[in-house]
């Protein structure tokens, strides 16, 4: 496709936005967006309301072109790829897994149904509609089912679930589809303390095996995920680092944690 | 693994037929199945077996009007199947329908041979009273029935092909849908009222004399043109259940209810989106073959765009969602037409609005939906029937003790 380098880079950033802009009716959504995420790295996006996080994810995730900059993802197979030249769902099947602010879920359909759908693979028409379950994806799904606590829930409509309950499927979910990279929007939202906290645990868990990026407003929940922190502010870098140092920033604490 | 996963497990066990395993835990299915087959069979038996005068007779109008019917449940089946399962809101389903009949009139008209009024044997009557000296390209083939039957498919499945991929590729939805549904109907109503079209305009096709050799107007003709409609829903019933029950039903279910989310899954929404439509369409157009012969006539009329609001109305009183909710409804539905129209006919249209209003407002599940909340004993419905049953109790009992 359009950007292919030949070469896999072994130690290239798993995504590397560069110079990426985008404008809604004038308004610099993001302007000239830099920001760099080494494989196997967790990081977290801190920055106030309208600093360009959720349209920076659906840069990344093809929902939203940008009017400049590229976005390079660092493929195991295909190498170097522009992210911006796919639509969704392609972008999901190259393996980047996105979850919502807001739980989404399919309501209709059971938790165990919720996840078979994730589950990767099986894209097309005709795979669909001859699907069956194997007994290796049904232990698959069986074992996601046991890491996100819901195993007693398997055929329960996703629709009965509690908030929290949502929010661990949904991220389920994602685990199913296998992604490489996991971009994730305010995950803790709603939850109560015990599940931020279960849920940073996870998400550490989770980092051994995928880079993960972190979009979220409650600094209990980013001090126990103990990454690397980056603020957002119309639209670009403010600053970057460590989270102690991050909120020691002059600049961030005037434009965003001082308010 | 909890307990409702194993028993599909043992059920797994028992070696059921490809056609039993789609009905498994699916009650209103295997009724409407048994149902209809019952139908196929006691209806033609009675008709023919049984004299004219006799108390077991079935009239062949009787059993016209019933065939009829048979195929708007196969219409609504069709709708359902986008609209219940994938939340497609397609107000021109009608136009399918409509071109599926013209295909199947055209064979019928062809068969008329030099039977009619002008005794042309090449040309239809309507063309020669055009003054067309020969038969336009697009009517070659149509004097095969193997053709025509391959048409009844292929022309709604090449429209809704067509007109599905402009759509769901741009992103249209929702209400925006419906409105183009409407406009692709309504234009094609306008297209085919023109006589230079080669359909016969205003008046459409009709005079049909037979089918396949068999006579149009004969009691065993009708009976079996019935049990193919029954045959056909049965059919459209198992196509639709096999592809509701697979993956690709809940991916549709999943798109219904999110579509954004269900792209992100990595499931390109358009094509399920443009399969679904195709498949709905062919069976509309089935339909409509199966209507034409049974009614014995199809004009640009069938293309008006309240025709395929009204088919909406069936689906949604009967139960979207459901499949079996949709033959219900259309089946009611049209019954109240037939007999409201002969009662009370300028009442008929707000009746059926009414119905729609109620149905909205307190049946938001339809005929099925109620039925199925008053057994499980929840849901809205359910509250308005314990409401009506303790006001009768109150009054039976207050009228006891006085």
């Amino acid at each position: 496709m359009a950007m292919a380098i030949p070469k896999h880079l072994e130690n290239a950033p798993i995504l590397y936005l560069d110079g990426v802009s985008v404008s809604f009716d004038g308004f610099k959504a993001l302007n000239n967006l830099s920001l760099c995420i080494e494989p196997g790295e967790m990081r977290a996006i801190i920055g106030p309301n309208g600093a360009g996080k959720t349209t920076m994810m659906d840069v990344i995730t093809g929902k939203t072109r940008p009017d400049s900059g590229t976005v390079s993802f660092n493929h195991k197979e295909l190498n170097q790829l522009d992210l911006t030249q796919y639509d969704e769902a392609e972008v999901a099947n190259l393996g980047v897994g996105r979850k919502f602010q807001k739980p989404s879920v399919i309501e209709s359909l059971t938790v165990f149904e919720n996840l078979e759908l994730a589950q990767k693979g099986g894209r097309g028409i005709w795979q669909a509609l001859m699907h069956t379950l194997t007994r290796e994806k049904k232990q698959k799904i069986q074992n996601t089912l046991e890491l996100i606590a819901l195993q007693d829930k398997a055929q329960d409509l996703a629709a009965n679930l509690s908030h929290g309950q949502k929010q661990w499927l949904e991220i389920g979910m994602l685990i199913s589809q296998e992604p490489e990279l996991l971009l994730i929007d305010e995950p803790a939202a709603g939850m109560t303390d015990e599940e931020t906290m279960k849920t940073a645990e996870l998400f550490k868990t989770l980092a051994k095996t995928h880079s993960l990026v972190v979009v979220e407003h409650d600094m209990d929940f980013i001090a126990a995920l103990d990454c690397k922190v980056t603020v957002l502010n119309e639209g670009s870098v403010l600053a970057e680092g460590s989270l102690e140092s991050v909120q020691k920033n002059q600049q961030v604490i005037d434009v965003y944690l001082g308010r | 693994m909890s307990t409702l996963h194993n028993i599909s497990e043992n059920q797994k066990d028992i070696k059921l037929g490809p056609i039993a395993t789609l009905l498994v835990g699916d009650k209103g299915g295997q009724r409407l199945i048994m149902a209809l087959i019952a139908l196929a069979i006691i209806f033609p038996f009675c008709n023919l077996v049984f004299p004219q005068d006799s108390f077991l007779h079935v009239s062949t109008y009787t059993l016209t009007l019933t065939g009829k019917y048979l195929c708007y449940a196969l219409l609504a089946l069709s709708v359902d199947l986008i609209w219940g399962y994938c939340g497609i809101l397609s107000l021109g389903q009608g136009a399918f329908f409509a071109l599926g009949g013209y295909a199947m009139g055209m064979y019928l008209m062809r068969q008329i041979g030099d039977r009619g009024v002008y005794g042309n044997a090449e040309l239809p009557d309507f063309m020669v009273f055009l003054d067309w000296k020969e038969l336009p390209w697009y009517w070659f083939g149509f004097d095969q029935f193997w053709f025509a039957s391959i048409m009844v498919l292929v022309v709604p499945g090449i429209l809704a092909f067509v007109f599905g991929w402009l759509a769901f590729r741009s992103r249209v939805t929702g209400v925006y849908l419906s409105i183009i549904t409407q406009a692709l109907t309504y234009a094609l109503m306008l297209a085919f009222f023109r006589n230079d079209m080669g359909f016969g305009g205003n008046n459409g096709l009709t005079d049909f004399k037979d089918i396949l050799g068999f006579d149009l107007q004969s009691s065993s003709t009708r009976s079996a043109l019935f049990i193919a409609s029954a045959l056909s829903v049965v059919l459209g019933y198992l196509i639709s259940r096999f592809i509701t029950t697979s993956k690709l039903g809940r991916v549709l279910v999943s798109i219904r209810d999110a579509e954004m989310r269900t792209r992100f899954l990595g499931y390109k929404v358009e094509y399920y989106k443009l399969f679904v439509f195709v498949v709905s369409a062919m069976m509309a157009g089935v339909a409509g073959a199966l209507y034409v012969p049974q009614v014995g006539i199809i004009n640009p009329g069938e293309f008006t765009p309240i025709y395929s609001i009204e088919i909406i109305i069936w689906v949604a009183i009967g139960g979207r969602g459901t499949l079996f909710g949709a033959v219900i409804g259309a089946i009611a539905v049209n019954y109240a037409k037939t007999y409201f129209t002969g009662a009370f006919a300028e009442l008929w249209l707000f009746m059926l609005g009414g119905l729609f209003v109620m149905a909205t407002l307190y049946l938001p599940k339809g005929i099925v939906g109620f039925v199925r909340d008053i057994k499980q004993g929840d849901g809205i419905s359910n509250r308005f029937y314990l409401l009506f049953k303790n006001k009768v109790s109150t009054k039976l009992s207050s009228k006891g003790s006085v």
